[in-house]
């Protein structure tokens, strides 16, 4: 961890970074901002760690917990809202099982989030599967996508 | 080359998710093939092009020939083979996949003013940019005129910030330039947060050397050395294509030191947005520049006085910016020639929602809000009847279908109790709840409000619990009445333009829509069949056959039965996510109010 963290610094370094910038990377790192990253990242710069988890939790860019291998991203955009992107949005939750608050399931298979808008309105709803686009969501379609994914997965597993 | 054809394949974040790359990678592949090749007698060469304007019939193919244009919709890579043996090399167009005359309604009332040159040229491409007459008018600039003569023009053309507000943009200029100082910044706005818009998307992923070119210009007029581009890190496409432009205009000196020999230095830094709406705001946008936490702060001093590290800075927004090239090569008088008296010029809009042509558009300013929805965007979808239009996001409001002989123009709109904004257009019809959409946005601000002011943190949480409580059926006599009081308070308090207009869409859907605020509190039903307290899904016997296929789609397990025997919703386990509804192919799934009426679907 040390090592790749010693890269961002770098990066920081040498292009007039700021705070924001350092959590940029951490995020596109490891997926998400580790604690241990944070503190060893704030002992360094001798920035106290608040100053990182103010901006983190201030932008929605930021995660504090590891998210899943698969990343579905539902828009819910205006143009998205009308077209029913809270319907498919409360299938997907239920179909894997998510509570309320959660948004990454218990096995780390799956992580489901919200984004205010893609600027893809004309072909809304929009979900994203693994930073692939899809357009016209419909619900039935969308559940046909996730349960093969599921399939998938439990496929490896018992491999 | 006289004789040559060139191929223009829309990619464009619509374009590529209708599948544009596979569809210009079959181009290339048939175009490469010996045996076409020695069909095929002319030079044929394919280009991505951005965004033009029509994503719902993407992919989009030109075939331009001699100055003649055929364009095909819906193209998919297997259509491909087709067009290049028939119309490439045997010069007949394929007819049946050509765009219909709808197509070129869409396009006949709007005016390619800033978008000229978005979606016909390779936007990675800087010669491409340059031979349409690109970086002309940032030479002519540098060269032969004073940075005032530049802002005299810009006044005369009367043109306006198209983020939202609609300042003046020669004034603020002026405002930076008449500040002392040797340190100045211009900063371009590309953190569109609106949801529903996409106009400045498309420009930067369409053109992205006319932003670079209005940034240029203003940098001179202002006497900036420093550019930064603040950018939603959502939009991928546009930071790439963004961030090789920066490069080309590098390599051809039009950034850097000494540009174009006039010993005038300039250069431009991207900025990656991280996810916050009210970066927007220009205070907030530059503390999140500053690696801060985007809280914006009171004004004055304004940004153009005191700004990014305390300097006097000019922002301005992506389309704003992109007109400017465009209006010191053609001169004000050409751009002040179209819109209204206080609205010169033309206005992209993002036009979206239940639309028929939903897409990218550009009109004049003064156009009618009919004339965009039932004349380029053909209706509405399905028939329906049209209820509304929303625009301007969560700060704007939504005009009702009586008013749609409104110009659209800041003033007009403004007094609709809506505003131009950005750009985006929601068109809504007869199957959209008013008060769930009011819902909607409060739900967006009230995530998104910063929190430093207590008008909009709590204002906005207290507007959102009063309209979850009426859409679930808990609505009390008086709601109304203190939504309307709730607002104005807010609008008057809050600190920045996010809580100042925040309520807008609370109170423009009160003001035309009243009846169904009414029938949610007092009749405890959603005449819209949105509301999901309002509603249930049942399954009709008699129409059920046995299919299983919502069995399959419930995500929540709630359709119990078998196979060839009619199907039962189990209201407890109901999510109400409508799965089924859709999904079901003899219409057996009714969606039914709690007490009253069927919905068919």
């Amino acid at each position: 961890m040390e090592q790749r963290l010693e890269g961002i610094l770098n990066n920081y370094l040498q292009n007039e970074g700021n705070v924001i910038s350092i959590l940029q990377d951490i995020e596109n790192e490891f997926g998400y901002l580790p604690e241990d990253a944070i503190s060893w990242i704030s002992d360094r710069l001798d920035v106290p760690p608040a100053r990182f988890y103010g901006i983190a939790t201030f932008y929605s860019q930021f995660h504090l917990k590891p998210r899943g291998k698969h990343c579905i991203t539902a828009c819910t955009g205006t143009a998205c809202h009308v077209k029913g992107s809270e319907w498919l949005i409360s299938s997907l939750t239920s179909e894997l099982h998510l509570l309320p608050d959660e948004d990454t399931t218990e096995d780390r298979k799956f992580t489901v989030e919200k984004v205010n808008c893609l600027g893809a309105c004309s072909i809304a709803p929009v979900v994203v599967i693994d930073k692939e686009v899809y357009g016209k969501m419909s619900s039935d379609r969308l559940m046909k996508l996730v349960k093969k994914l599921e399939k998938k997965e439990s496929e490896k597993e018992k491999a | 080359m006289p004789g040559d054809i060139t191929i223009n394949i829309c990619m464009g974040t619509g374009g590529i998710a209708a599948g544009g790359e596979a569809v210009m990678s079959a181009f290339e592949d048939a175009l490469a093939s010996a045996d076409i090749a020695a069909s095929v007698k002319k030079h044929c060469a394919a280009h991505k092009v951005g965004c033009r304007g029509f994503c719902a019939r993407d992919v989009l193919v030109d075939v331009i020939e001699n100055g003649g244009k055929h364009t095909y919709e819906y193209i998919k890579p297997d259509m491909v083979k087709r067009i290049v043996e028939e119309h490439l090399a045997g010069g007949q167009p394929v007819q049946e996949w050509l765009v219909k005359e709808d197509y070129h309604t869409f396009h006949g009332k709007q005016v390619r003013a800033v978008l000229a040159d978005c979606g016909e040229m390779d936007p990675e491409d800087i010669e491409a940019y340059a031979g349409r007459g690109g970086y002309e008018a940032a030479l002519k600039s540098l060269t032969s005129l004073a940075p005032t003569d530049i802002i005299e023009e810009l006044k005369r053309s009367g043109l306006r910030g198209r983020g939202g507000a609609g300042f003046p943009t020669g004034l603020k200029w002026e405002m930076a330039r008449n500040e002392p100082g040797d340190t100045k910044y211009i900063i371009c706005n590309a953190d569109e947060g609106d949801p529903g818009a996409f106009m400045d998307r498309s420009l930067v992923e369409g053109n992205p050397h006319a932003v670079i070119e209005g940034m240029l210009i203003g940098a001179y007029a202002i006497g900036a050395q420093r550019g930064y581009v603040y950018i939603r890190a959502e939009y991928p496409l546009a930071v790439q294509r963004l961030t090789i432009a920066l490069g080309q205009a590098r390599e051809r000196g039009f950034l850097g030191r000494n540009i174009q020999n006039t010993g005038f230095d300039f250069d431009i830094k991207v900025k990656l947005g991280a996810g916050a709406f009210v970066c927007g705001e220009e205070t907030a946008l530059i503390a999140s520049i500053e690696g801060n936490r985007g809280m914006p702060r009171a004004k004055p001093p304004f940004p153009a006085q005191k700004g990014l590290w305390g300097k006097p800075t000019v922002i301005n927004n992506v389309e704003t910016l992109a007109n400017v090239p465009y209006i010191m090569r053609k001169g004000s008088g050409w751009f002040a020639g179209f819109g209204t008296e206080k609205s010169k010029g033309t206005k992209v809009f993002a036009l979206t929602g239940k639309i028929r042509n939903s897409g990218l558009i550009e009109v004049p300013f003064g156009i009618s809000l009919r004339e965009i929805i039932f004349d380029i965007g053909g209706g509405i979808e399905g028939d329906r009847k049209l209820k509304a239009v929303q625009t301007g996001g969560p700060s704007g409001g939504c005009i009702p279908a009586s008013l749609m002989e409104t110009s659209v123009d800041y003033e007009s709109l403004a007094s609709a109790g809506s505003i131009v904004g950005s750009g985006g257009m929601v068109v809504l019809d007869e199957t959209d709840c008013m008060v769930n959409v009011a819902k909607y946005f409060l739900e967006f601000t009230k995530s998104e409000s910063c929190g430093k002011c207590i008008p909009c943190r709590v204002g906005t949480m207290r507007l959102l619990e009063i309209l979850t409580r009426i859409t679930s059926g808990k609505g009390r006599p008086g709601d109304v009445e203190l939504l309307q009081e709730l607002s104005e308070d807010i609008k008057m308090t809050s600190l920045c333009g996010l809580g100042q207009t925040a309520p807008n869409p609370v109170l423009s859907t009160i003001r035309y829509f009243k009846d169904e605020y009414d029938a949610h509190i007092i009749e405890r039903r959603c005449p819209a069949g949105v509301c999901k307290s309002f509603i249930a899904f049942t399954v009709l016997e008699e129409f059920c056959k046995g299919c299983m296929a919502c069995v399959r789609v419930c995500p929540s397990g709630a359709i119990v039965g078998e196979k060839k025997k009619p199907h039962r919703i189990v209201q407890d386990v109901c999510i109400k996510c409508g799965a089924c509804f859709a999904t079901c192919k003899f219409q057996a799934v009714r969606k039914r109010a709690v007490y009253g009426e069927i919905h068919t679907r």
